[in-house]
């Protein structure tokens, strides 16, 4: 572990650990960004969809007459027209299905019944309000315990008489019987019940797509908003039956992603269909009330954790029972052997000697759900409950929770650490991060503070949150989607002046990839990064990869990005020995140069060897200086951190008002240190939503109540505190930069620490659980049911 | 569906058509003029993506129908700096890290020129306050305000900067 990292490059270079300004930003602070909706082809149709007002109805008509009367309409899709081309269902990542659009039976409110295609975006909308559906509403089931009694109704007959229930699957990890034997025999074992609402990544761009259906040609251009933008190739061709070589999908810039723009919509699907009938280009863009009802959603866990411990506050053992609602369909983008995703690292920081963890997937009358929220495979829910379960059990032990986290702590002389539940963790310092943290924000004098406050009535709290992260999926022996194994890609060319295009098969949507990337090749190879062109988001030039989700783009792509670069340096090196008339053994490589050791004047510069790779070559070598890595990580990146939260909630209202928030965040060697900090200002903001504004819920007839931003909250600038962020630096041993992912860290690691600091401030009124999102509403119940008044 | 004719100066010229009395001004600019750093985020005026500036006033395009820009000034991103060069919010964006995806960066720029335009010298808070009706998914906020804060006072030297010279002079 260290505090800090000091770049080997010039800033002219601009290699790893420089915070170069973005390469991709004069184009955005212009207003000269191509998002989707500003792309605009020749002859282009628009598309709106018809949605159900029913979460679970029985469709008996649909009349479009009035909507192809209507000027401007051109055509309407509906379901019956799919299953004669039998597009009516269409695969889940999850190895589910879901309509596309429906024949019979719609399954929850604001579900897709039928498209209309149009002129414009305006006769679209009018063509669609003039669609008669004719329903016969079904019972609706929104609660999954509901959904599991022997006398619900089944949602998925389609499933056949052998599975004549809601229950999707049961997963589980980590030894059960050993786990009982541990906490049978703990001195105490403390319960929580923690439900992690549905939530909703709500990028600023919504979702949207053209397909462009060329029936000459027999090719389709499919432009859109997607992270994952090879899969999409390789799914729209198993759906569609259109060979793969004859479909390109092209990104442009997104907006903003977060796990949202993974999966396939059946808008998507609607409008290739839509192209395919027409002959020409059809637009979709979603409204924001579209995606924040019909869009994939995060959480839905309701979790049961027990946590053993002794009466000197030693962690025995964890048990964890879990229900997960995944809506009508298992959509999820997990990776397939992990339904739960990596819920299963829900030990999190701590030595725990024993866990078992089960989860049961089930049906209800909601959107598919099982996205991810800026957080990689359900490791948000994890940390969450083993995080409020240690204040719990410091609280019952009379321990201070720094206290009982730095008794429970894996030390870092146990790296790499074998977890009970499988995982093994490359490294980490846990213990310096809170110290650190405790350090910059005042720790002692803070408790000091509270207990005046505490004495004289007022409601102040300090929370702690030290996640362990799980990201870069991975290694493929384990990991998968759809059977695809989750490496990732780039594809490196030296030009003969010595810039440089390299394309990879991750996909930004504000990472800043453009800058990052070319900042690891110019460490590798000497380049400047200002020099070094990164492409991705077409599937026509870019090497097949799986995507940017779940903070794999570093840990996956980055490393391929590294290796590809080294073996240019490696043809570099053999071109320079050729150049020097050296053998290449007698050639070192510093600073962009391979020179003869003991002669540092004699050498020659990447850009001489670049030139020389296209004009003056050793005999037999192949022309050109590019490589390609596919590459396949051998494990997973740990990155962690601790963060501290100090709340004052005012008594009068219930609102909970973050005075303070310290996040020290180690995520390895760093690329940008500039865009690591933004990265995590941004993950703490979206830890901060949940925690306190953010929630997806249904009244008992599956209507859903936070349809809009008006009644969906998204923290604004003034409930967004001034973020204080540091870190420590603790290289993964594995990763070839020794490089972890971070995107989601603080998303993952910010809620607990929010809430951790609510009930700490109501803990001396006997409060010991409040479910996110702490609402004043809630919070004032709460203080009125404990009789505190102002 | 019967037309009506306007004409409306945007970031300086005079742009006339005939739209549809239902066409909101931010689908005027974005698909009549072709002027897309203007975005939709919402449709219900909580995002701000598409903040415009209507005779130098902040206005949410998506709230506001074409017809009633009709013989004002309108002013988006893509006329900000009024020429080739960035204007001083631009920069401060770009060398404050305070956009990412940069969908809500056009809008949040408009904002903030509005802002600086009613108090050049406004208090972290005040900026806050001042962008509150704009928002930002990817970047928390801190480095928006930086950025903002950076630009205020670049503005605030360059206005003060004529004066300092006639007072040399003098």
């Amino acid at each position: 572990m260290s505090d800090a990292q000091t770049p080997t490059t010039t800033p002219e270079v601009s290699g790893m650990g420089h915070s170069m300004k973005r390469k991709e930003d004069p184009r955005f602070i212009r207003g000269q960004g191509e998002y989707i909706d500003d792309v605009v082809l020749p002859n282009m149709l628009w598309m709106d969809i018809v949605r159900s007002p029913y979460a679970h109805a029985k469709i008996n008509s649909i009349d479009a007459s009035e909507a192809l009367a209507t000027p401007g309409v051109v055509a309407v899709i509906t379901g019956k027209d799919l299953e004669a081309a039998g597009l009516h269902w269409m695969p889940t990542l999850a190895g589910d299905k879901q309509m596309v659009l429906p024949t019979d039976t719609v399954m929850y409110q604001a579900q897709e019944v039928a498209a209309v295609i149009a002129e414009s975006r305006y006769a679209a909308a009018d063509g669609a309000a003039a669609m008669y559906v004719d329903y016969d509403p079904l019972p609706v089931v929104v609660d999954p315990f509901k959904a599991l009694e022997p006398d619900a109704p089944v949602l998925r007959p389609d499933r056949g008489p052998e599975k004549a229930n809601n229950h999707i699957w049961h997963w589980e990890s980590g030894d059960k019987a050993a786990t009982d034997a541990a906490l049978a025999a703990s001195d105490r074992v403390i319960p929580l019940d923690v439900y992690i609402p549905r939530i909703h990544v709500a990028s600023i761009e919504t979702c949207g797509c053209i397909a462009d259906w060329d029936p000459v040609r027999e090719h389709l251009d499919f432009h859109v908003t997607s992270q994952a933008p090879h899969v999409y190739r390789t799914v729209i061709s198993l759906v569609s039956g259109i060979p793969e070589t004859k479909i390109r999908v092209k990104t442009h810039d997104i907006g903003g992603g977060f796990g949202g723009k993974v999966p396939v919509y059946p808008g998507y699907v609607i409008a290739i269909v839509a192209s395919l009938t027409t002959g020409r280009p059809v637009k979709w863009i979603e409204d924001r009330s579209e995606n924040l009802q019909a869009d994939s959603f995060a959480r839905d866990y309701h979790i049961h954790a027990e946590l053993g411990v002794t009466d000197d506050g030693k962690v025995t053992g964890l048990k964890v029972k879990t229900v997960a609602d995944h809506g009508y369909t298992d959509a999820a983008a997990d990776p397939s052997k992990f339904p739960a995703g990596l819920f299963n690292v829900i030990t999190g920081s701590y030595d725990m000697p024993q866990a078992f963890v089960e989860v049961d997937g089930v049906y209800t009358n909601k959107p598919p759900g099982g996205v991810a929220y800026r957080c990689s495979f359900r490791v948000t829910e994890a940390v969450h409950t083993i995080e409020r379960l240690v204040d719990v059990a410091a609280g019952e032990l009379g321990m201070d929770p720094a206290e009982f986290r730095f008794k429970n702590f894996i030390q870092p002389e146990q790296f790499p650490y074998h977890t009970a539940t499988g995982w093994d963790y490359d490294s980490g310092d846990y213990p310096a991060a809170l110290r650190k943290a405790m350090d910059i924000i005042g720790y002692a004098d803070l408790r000091r503070e509270q207990a005046e406050k505490r004495a004289r009535g007022e409601l102040m709290g300090i929370g702690i949150s030290s996640f362990t992260e799980i990201v870069g999926a991975g290694p493929s022996h384990t990991f998968d989607i759809i059977g695809i194994k989750m490496f990732d890609s780039c594809e490196i060319r030296v030009h003969p002046t010595g810039s440089a295009i390299a394309r990879l098969g991750v996909q930004s949507q504000g990472q800043g990839h453009e800058t990052t990337y070319a900042q690891i090749i110019a460490e590798e190879l000497g380049i400047p990064a200002k020099d070094i062109t990164i492409e991705e988001g077409d599937t026509d030039t870019a090497p097949y990869g799986l995507g940017t989700y779940a903070s794999r783009s570093t840990p996956v792509a980055g490393a391929a990005t590294a290796i590809a670069a080294r073996k240019i340096r490696e043809k570099a090196r053999l071109i320079a020995a050729h150049l020097l008339e050296a053998s290449p053994d007698d050639l070192e490589w510093t600073n962009g140069k391979w020179s003869v050791k003991g002669s540092p004047d004699r050498f020659k510069t990447i850009q001489e060897i670049a030139f020389a790779a296209y004009t003056n070559l050793p005999q037999g070598m192949e022309a050109g200086l590019e490589a390609t890595d596919y590459y396949d990580p051998p494990n997973l990146t740990f990155p962690f951190g601790s963060y501290i939260c100090v709340v004052d909630i005012d008594k009068g209202t219930g609102q909970v008002k973050v005075r303070r928030f310290v996040a020290v965040d180690d995520c390895g060697n760093i690329i940008n240190p500039m865009i690591v900090d933004g990265q995590i200002h941004g993950g703490l903001t979206m830890g901060l939503a949940p925690a306190l504004y953010e929630e997806i819920n249904y009244d008992d007839q599956g209507n859903n109540l936070a349809g809009t931003f008006m009644d969906y909250l998204l923290p604004t600038a003034i409930e967004t505190p001034s973020w204080e962020t540091d870190k420590t630096i603790t290289p993964s041993p594995h990763h070839p930069l020794g490089a972890k992912g971070v995107g989601e860290s603080a998303t993952v690691g910010a809620p607990p620490a929010i809430a951790n600091a609510v009930v700490d401030a109501l803990w001396h009124l006997g409060v010991r659980h409040v479910d996110i999102p702490m609402t004043p509403q809630k919070v004032w119940a709460i203080l009125q049911e404990k009789g505190v008044t102002t | 569906m019967s037309t009506q004719h306007i004409s409306v100066t945007v970031n300086g010229q005079v742009r006339e058509a005939d739209v549809e009395p239902r066409l909101l001004l931010v689908h005027f600019l974005r698909d009549v003029l072709g002027l897309t750093g203007t975005h939709v985020g919402c449709d219900t005026s909580n995002c701000g993506a598409c903040t415009v500036h209507v005779d130098g006033d902040s206005a949410k395009s998506c709230t506001m129908l074409a017809v009633q820009a009709d013989g004002r000034r309108v002013t988006t991103i893509e006329g900000l700096s009024g020429g080739p060069g960035l204007h001083p919010l631009q920069q401060g964006f770009w060398d404050q890290h305070g956009l990412q995806c940069g969908f809500c960066t056009p809008g949040m720029i408009m904002q903030a020129a509005w802002l600086l335009g009613r108090d050049p010298d406004p208090s972290e808070q005040e900026i806050r306050e001042g962008i509150a009706g704009n928002l930002c998914r990817c970047t928390g906020y801190v480095n928006i305000v930086k950025a903002i804060q950076q630009a205020a006072g670049e503005l605030q030297a360059a206005s003060e900067a004529p004066a300092e010279t006639a007072g040399a002079a003098s």
